[in-house]
């Protein structure tokens, strides 16, 4: 901040820290200086967020959240509502890159060990949120009121009905009908809408309230805090601003180019960002050849059809999605980042990757003997790089941290 | 006031009792909001009986209704399709119908008040799909006598909606409560008087 306030700053911070704030978070946030390409997704994150909250308000100006004119409504903003077409493909396209961004996010967590002490709460919450834009994301692929719409939200809602002795009775009460209608529609409409994000927000900020109270980990997974200049400074951090405000930019722009290239030119992405069941209204009287559900959700879809107990099946899927929120307590690593841990983490690793993968793309397609088999083996290796990590991060051997960001 | 010892015990027990009513008083608050979850009266009026005649569909053949927005189908079965529901016991999983999927007044293997009649929920009873008429021998896996597939997840079920052995869904597809009017006139979401 310049030396002389102006008389207009002075009267503000007087009465609200603005610039405390602008001071506290962005000019005088010292984040790590070797940040590397994993470190866009956050801010791009924070991108595409603003893009679905824009999208979306300009969607429920035009949509209607009823069974008889929840599909045609979508086809009126697709068709004749002036750029419907394109508000509603940054939408669909959003949802997708979302995850593709949040995933990726939370594998430079993986890399570099940003979950490990003193970032466990970063996680947390973001964990939370991960959860939250699942829900998000279901909620809101019910709403174009499609085959696929129609039978993924009855086979979501069904899992409820695995619970012992009340589980048809809550089924009932989440759907508000005996099967999914209109009704159902109505809540969910309102649960995307405002509740959930709501919910997001509040935790994007709790997100961001906790990683600036610890400090941001780095490539090297060194606490830059330890070495500071004479100012207090850490000598291997740069502020936020204007340094990463700049750097981030620039990967706004290259995932813009990407992303719109995305929405202008092939917005159902070959069936996998909008299913081509979808573009048949809803009819609970026909199941559609084949559910599945959009590809973010897959890697837990194949995980529930990979167990043949419907109830076990259930909680394996649901704890294959609590597991990771273990994760700063499995890790018992003397070290954070990838580069200095030893040769099991980085097997472990890179089979979960695989894994990961491969279960997404076994819930993509109908099941068959041979993928079931593949699920269950990817389902294990899945369970075991959490369940294991206590013993192999612990024992194996690590490589000296630098005292200094290399 | 300010001369008086503070009353810890007693301040605690205020603060005790005040949480607790105030809990209560919040769980009382959260009744209506979800009660307003449940299905609403309408929801409730639509999920009346509905009435079929079934001298319309053909041998062999079935129609589907919707009762409660579930589809329900009714097949008529023929002399063959019935000789199957006895021939394969050992391929399902509960043939003699343990699990309570079914009305009490009907009849075990062929879970109808009249065989000829079959009347179920036609939704899978793994995730909730609806599985499809297969009744051509051969027609799903080679050893295939008629019944019906799921689309979804692979389950497959008998002409009488047995569920088979090494299939996701776990038990029999429900057969709805129903009686017969007339001869041939079926209600369906109101019981038979056991006979």
């Amino acid at each position: 901040m310049s030396q002389v306030k102006g008389k207009l700053v002075q009267w503000v911070d007087a009465r609200f820290p603005l610039f405390d704030f602008w001071r506290n978070h962005m000019s005088g946030y010292y984040a790590p200086k070797n940040f590397n390409i994993w470190y866009f997704f956050g801010s791009l994150a924070l991108l595409v967020l603003v893009n679905q909250l824009l999208s979306g308000i300009w969607l429920a100006m035009s949509y209607i959240p009823s069974a008889e004119h929840a599909f045609d409504s979508v086809e009126y903003i697709m068709r004749d509502v002036n750029f419907g077409w394109l508000i509603r493909y940054l939408h669909s396209t959003g949802a997708s890159a979302f995850f593709i961004v949040i995933y990726l996010h939370m594998l430079r967590s993986l890399l570099y060990g940003s979950h490990k002490r003193p970032r466990e709460l970063v996680w947390i919450f973001g964990m939370l949120l991960y959860v939250l834009l699942m829900a998000e994301a279901f909620m809101g692929y019910l709403l174009p009121w499609g085959q696929m719409s129609y039978w993924a939200a009855q086979v979501i809602t069904s899992l409820f009905g695995a619970i012992p002795y009340v589980g048809d009775a809550l089924a009932t009460w989440i759907r508000g009908d005996y099967t999914i209608s209109g009704v159902t529609l109505g809540r969910f409409y309102a649960i995307h809408v405002v509740l959930i994000p709501i919910l997001i927000i509040g935790f994007v900020l709790f997100h961001l309230t906790a990683l600036h109270k610890v400090g941001s980990n780095n490539p090297d997974g060194t606490e830059i805090k330890k070495h500071r200049d004479e100012n207090g400074h850490p000598k291997d951090g740069v502020p936020f601003h204007p340094y990463y405000t700049v750097k981030d930019l620039m990967g706004a722009a290259v995932f813009l180019i990407l992303f719109l290239a995305i929405v202008f030119f092939m917005p159902e992405f070959g069936g996998y960002f909008l299913e081509h069941a979808n573009f048949q209204p809803a009819n609970p009287l026909v199941t559609p050849e084949h559910i599945a559900p959009v590809w973010y959700m897959t890697p837990y879809y194949a995980i529930l059809r990979a167990v043949p107990d419907k109830l076990l099946g259930v909680l394996s899927m649901f704890f294959a999605i609590f597991v990771w929120f273990l994760l700063p307590w499995l890790d018992r690593s003397k070290v954070r980042s990838i580069r200095y841990r030893g040769i099991f983490t980085k097997i472990a690793l890179t089979l979960f990757v695989i894994s990961f993968v491969s279960l997404g793309y076994l819930g993509l397609i109908s099941p068959t003997p041979m993928g079931t088999f593949m699920a269950r083996v990817f389902a294990i290796i899945y369970f075991a790089y959490f369940l294991l990590m206590p013993i192999y991060t612990k024992y194996e051997k690590t490589k000296p941290v630098p005292e200094r960001v290399t | 006031m300010s001369d008086q010892e503070i009353d810890k015990g007693r301040r605690q027990f205020l603060i005790t009792l005040s949480s607790i009513m105030g809990t209560v008083g919040l769980g009382f608050a959260a009744v209506p909001f979800l009660s307003a979850w449940a299905p609403s009266a309408k929801t409730q009026a639509a999920g009346a009986p509905v009435e079929v005649d079934v001298s319309k569909i053909p041998v062999g053949g079935m129609t589907v209704v919707q009762w409660r927005g579930k589809p329900v189908w009714i097949i008529h079965r023929d002399s063959d399709m019935l000789k199957t529901l006895t021939e394969q016991n050992d391929k399902l999983r509960d043939p003699e119908c343990k699990v309570d999927q079914q009305p009490e007044y009907v009849e075990i293997p062929d879970r109808s008040i009249k065989p000829e009649f079959m009347v179920l929920i036609g939704i899978c009873t793994h995730l909730g799909c609806s599985p499809t008429f297969r009744p051509k021998a051969g027609s799903v896996d080679p050893s295939w006598l008629g019944g019906f597939y799921c689309p979804c997840h692979g389950s497959k079920f008998d002409f009488s909606g047995r569920v088979f052995r090494g299939v996701p869904a776990p038990i029999n597809l429900a057969v709805p409560p129903y009686r017969y009017l007339s001869d041939n006139i079926i209600q369906i979401g109101v019981n038979s008087k056991k006979s």
